[in-house]
């Protein structure tokens, strides 16, 4: 009954569908408005004034948490940033050298490497985590003179076969023609990958750089297991300090720099809207 | 280019058969044997180094008593020591393993209706989609942080937002993230809200259900549920499927979040002590790197183990409306 009364009077059940949606956006938004509120807030009022917003508007938190420890906040973020764009060369460069084997060429085995590939897409990354890190430390490279390196050579040798799949998927697209005519014109498989290949994968290797920029942005597994001295922190590492001193004094500035480390993931956001959303969730699917 | 080869025989490698000569010939001058080992030698590399050479090296310590400090020339063999330790003899191991299965099942479908049901309100096409899709997806993007584990943790404090919107309604709340009987579901709280991936995923889905069937059932007299039942669900399930591979998988990794609201200790009285939590606390804290080998090993068996049974059962329930007979 409700559907028929629904369906002669389509204004009002667009309405209703709008009103839920709105519910649910203040639900999942209100996290994140909260911490933004929560920033700004005096010492008193984090205790007093669980509201959304601050009665007065205090940056001082920012001030505080950006110098709460030995180390200024700002060379962990520096940290963060050397690790998260060296990540995004090292993913784009090695996965499309891979992409490019797996997806276009043709050699011996050629298949059975594409099928340990996807097998190697659901290996948890936890199960690897205590042999790797025996690994490198016996190879001097855990807190070494430049402790990230176990973080870095992983990428560089494209083990993140999501990227790899990815860009297989995407070079499918890519007409087989114009290989040939670069191979009738002489090319060689080389020749072809930097003239044919390397330019039209520009949109795959975007994708592959913002996703790589984000996950390693937002990383902490990995991090935490292979950095130990402060001054070599990144910024999720960095910010576990804040919780082992649970007094009320930290809340401000904790969330001052929580809101901080959130802002580069939040730019990305705003700048690729539409393509981070579309772009890897229905990656899987196609094929 | 087609006179050459056998009509579907165009994307064979070839190896059954002799070659139609021309292109083989051609394949050799062309060099693609080497330049296929050439570009693929990263990744290679990294399969055997950063993969392979780990999983084994965890295989075989998974049978010792290392610890980081002995050197592994040292190494003691123990057998089957650590698995039955494991099974037998660490209360704590099964706490862990009870856990992550009560987070990935009560978690995990919830987020997937969750997806789906926002994906069904935003499916057909007007203004503003665009809008709400990116608005829901942006948690996505965040929720995985230490920072956002951080702001949960606060927000279901005994002080924290949640408890004061309960006030609103002279419910007296719990410190809940303090209690062991709340303190996981505050987690996966935090999974559910993440459910903007995989509504991309049922949306993209949902665009491709013709509009035809729709038609054809509402001319059948079918109703809205019906119409939900009999042709979104099963024009859905492949969509379903990888959705719920994908989710319980990834529910099954659960670590930043537990690790932030327990300090690392799995804690309340190990209410939150997910797998890796548990596997993190064995090799990095306690340093007995060999019994967390062991726990690895049958992680990556269990995971194996719900992968094949999804995949097995998936015929049942899955529907593929073009593969089906191909």
């Amino acid at each position: 009954m409700t559907a028929l009364t629904a369906r002669r009077r389509p204004g009002n059940r667009q309405a209703l569908r709008l009103l839920v949606l709105v519910a649910i956006v203040a639900v999942v938004l209100y996290p994140l408005v909260w911490m933004l509120g929560t920033s700004v807030k005096s010492q008193a009022e984090i205790v007093n004034n669980i509201g959304l917003l601050p009665e007065d508007f205090t940056p001082g938190n920012y001030v505080e948490g950006w110098t709460n420890f030995d180390i200024s906040f700002g060379r962990f973020f520096l940290n963060s940033a050397m690790v998260s764009l060296l990540t995004v060369v090292g993913n784009a460069v090695s996965c499309l050298l891979a992409a490019y084997a797996l997806g276009r060429l043709r050699f011996r085995l050629r298949k059975v490497w594409f099928i340990v590939m996807i097998g190697t897409l659901l290996l948890p990354g936890h199960v690897l985590i205590v042999p790797q890190y025996i690994l490198f430390r016996s190879l001097g490279l855990v807190g070494g003179d430049w402790p990230y390196l176990p973080l870095l050579i992983p990428h560089f040798l494209a083990t993140e076969a999501f990227f790899v799949f990815l860009m297989v998927q995407f070079m499918r697209g890519i007409p087989r023609e114009l290989d040939e005519a670069a191979k009738i014109d002489g090319a060689t498989p080389y020749g072809v990958f930097r003239h044919v290949i390397l330019p039209l994968s520009r949109p795959a290797l975007v994708t592959t750089a913002i996703f790589s920029f984000i996950w390693t942005w937002n990383d902490f597994f990995r991090q935490l297991v292979f950095l130990s001295t402060l001054e070599d922190y990144t910024v999720p590492v960095a910010l576990t300090l804040f919780i082992d001193s649970t007094s009320q004094s930290a809340v401000g500035p904790m969330f001052a720099m929580s809101v901080l480390s959130l802002l580069p993931v939040f730019l990305f956001f705003l700048a690729f809207q539409r393509m981070l959303v579309e772009g890897i969730n229905t990656s899987g699917l196609k094929g | 280019m087609a006179l050459t080869t056998a009509p579907g025989r165009t994307s064979r490698t070839g190896p059954v058969g002799p070659r139609p000569t021309r292109r083989g010939a051609g394949r050799a001058r062309y060099g693609e044997g080497l330049a296929g080992y050439v570009f693929l030698s990263p990744w290679l590399i990294g399969l055997m180094g950063i993969t392979a050479l780990p999983m084994l090296l965890s295989l075989w310590l998974s049978f010792t008593d290392y610890d980081i400090l002995t050197p592994l020339s040292e190494v003691r063999w123990v057998g089957l020591a650590n698995y039955e330790r494991m099974f037998t003899a660490d209360p704590s191991y099964w706490h862990a393993v009870r856990v992550t299965l009560t987070f990935a099942l009560v978690a995990v479908p919830l987020k997937l209706a969750a997806a789906l049901g926002v994906a069904l309100l935003l499916n057909r096409a007007w203004r503003g989609v665009g809008l709400f899709r990116g608005l829901f997806y942006l948690p996505s993007l965040l929720g995985g942080s230490v920072a956002l584990a951080i702001v949960w943790v606060n927000m279901f404090n005994r002080d924290g937002a949640f408890n004061s919107f309960l006030a609103l309604f002279g419910v007296e709340g719990l410190p809940w993230v303090s209690d062991p009987d709340w303190a996981l579901q505050t987690l996966m709280v935090l999974a559910i809200w993440q459910f903007g991936a995989p509504m991309v995923i049922f949306l993209a889905g949902l665009k491709q259900v013709p509009v035809e069937l729709y038609e054809a059932a509402a001319v059948d007299g079918a109703g809205a549920w019906r119409r939900f039942r009999a042709v979104t669900l099963p024009m859905l399930s492949p969509v379903i499927f990888f959705n719920l591979v994908l989710e319980t998988i990834h529910g099954f990794q659960g670590f930043t979040a537990a690790f932030v609201l327990s300090n690392g200790t799995g804690g309340p009285v190990d209410s939150t002590l997910m797998y890796t939590l548990k596997l993190y606390i064995s090799g990095f804290t306690d340093l007995e790197m060999g019994y967390a080998s062991a726990m690895a090993w049958v992680f990556l068996l269990a995971i194996a183990l719900v992968t094949a049974v999804f995949f097995s059962t998936g015929r049942f329930w899955v529907h593929y409306s073009d593969g089906d007979d191909s």
